[in-house]
């Protein structure tokens, strides 16, 4: 509707009939409404993985955190507990390297990588390429680690069920305030290297009441994921998600 | 940076409605809770803009305040940040306006 054509330049200049453009004075430009979302094209791209997912019967997560927060740690341990119940696999982001990658292959799991060179974050195009590679089995879980960043990937819907967000305790405990889009988005956040906790200044309560100024319905589970604390919750979580069904494409 | 993958898109639009001539001017709405800094997409805009049909283009930069109702009283909470309390206490905040990244308008030469 807002393109314009050779019918918009022959009508007179006092139209009242919605035709979405307007001329200037001397008739040089044309003025043309466009009302078009900038990600309009990243969530169409998502929504078309959301509906491949559920047409196959497959839960995706997208984990998101600054770099080093622990995610590639949290899945080597996470792919191991669960290999058993359900086939999982993993989509890697990072801009350069597939070392984690190799990370999550040598813990015995299907790992694709995908490089993002200068994008800071995986976009819904990427995560479409990539699932159709890894082509992943109706029932199976795929968890989408995405590149460390607490900022862009909140911007950027794969497709996934939920957003996971990963923090860690030696990052401080005023994230949430400091990175509001990121826990606006998320559904849980894993606080992890809790067993750091007596090494560094980190106030656990000043953290939550930061999670619920900026999202009252986020639940947190502490975690370590190098020691496995809180683990089991987590487990709970990823069961209760596959246990509902997948919410159908719109 | 997300900025620069945004203006890229916005760039990408405004060449679709172009149709082979040049734009003059692009319009762009930006919420104040968005996540988008308008400064960050000005810095972007002329190289992203090179070699396109948006080339020399102008960027107007419309920043829309963010506003929310309360779920618990229903009053109106202007937000300046992408979260808030009402006078009531209340942190449970339904967004009405703040969150748009919208290419709203573009004059074609
Ligand atoms: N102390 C501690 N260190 C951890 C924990 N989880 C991860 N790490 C370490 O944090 C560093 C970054 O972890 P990594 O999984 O690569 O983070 P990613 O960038 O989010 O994937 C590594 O040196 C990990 O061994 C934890 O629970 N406790
Ligand atoms: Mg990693
Ligand atoms: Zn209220």
């Amino acid at each position: 509707m807002c393109k314009p054509n050779a019918d918009e330049h022959s009508h007179s200049h006092h139209h009242g009939n919605g035709h979405p453009h307007t001329h200037d004075a001397e008739g040089q430009t044309t003025r043309v409404r466009v009302e078009r979302d900038v990600l309009d094209k990243n969530d169409r791209l998502a929504e078309y993985n959301r509906g491949w997912l559920a047409g196959r019967s497959v839960l995706a997560l997208n984990l998101v955190s600054s770099p080093g927060a622990g995610k590639t740690t949290l899945l080597e341990r996470t792919v191991r507990d669960l290999a058993a119940e359900f086939p999982v696999s993993v989509i890697e982001g990072d801009q350069e390297t597939d070392r984690d990658a190799q990370r999550i292959r040598a813990a015995g799991c299907r790992a694709i990588q995908i490089n993002t060179g200068v994008a800071c974050h995986l976009d819904a195009s990427m995560v479409a390429r990539a699932l159709s590679e890894l082509a992943p089995v109706s029932g199976s879980v795929v968890f989408v680690e995405n590149v460390g960043n607490l900022v862009c990937p909140a911007l950027f819907d794969l497709g996934e069920r939920a957003k996971v967000v990963v923090c860690s305790v030696p990052e401080g405990d005023d994230k949430p305030l400091k990175y509001p889009h990121m826990f606006r988005a998320g559904e849980i956040v894993l606080l992890n290297k809790m067993d750091l906790l007596a090494h560094v200044p980190f106030n656990l309560d000043r953290f939550l009441d930061g999670v619920r100024a900026v999202n009252s319905e986020l639940r947190v589970i502490p975690i370590s994921a190098l020691h496995g604390d809180g683990l089991a919750d987590w487990y709970d979580w990823i069961r209760d998600q596959v246990a509902r069904p997948q919410r159908a494409a719109i | 940076m997300h900025e620069l993958g945004i203006t890229q898109e916005v760039v990408a639009i405004a060449e679709e409605h172009a149709k082979g001539q040049r734009i003059a001017r692009v319009v762009l709405e930006i919420g104040k809770l968005s996540g988008v800094f308008p400064d960050a997409v000005r810095f972007c805009f002329e190289l992203c803009a090179e070699g396109t049909a948006v080339e020399g283009a102008k960027l107007e930069i419309v920043e829309t305040p963010g506003r929310a109702r309360c779920r618990a009283c229903n009053n109106e909470v202007p937000l300046e940040k992408p979260f808030g309390e009402c006078s009531c206490g209340c942190t449970d905040l339904e967004w009405l306006a703040g969150d748009e990244l919208r290419v709203r308008e573009l004059e074609i030469i």
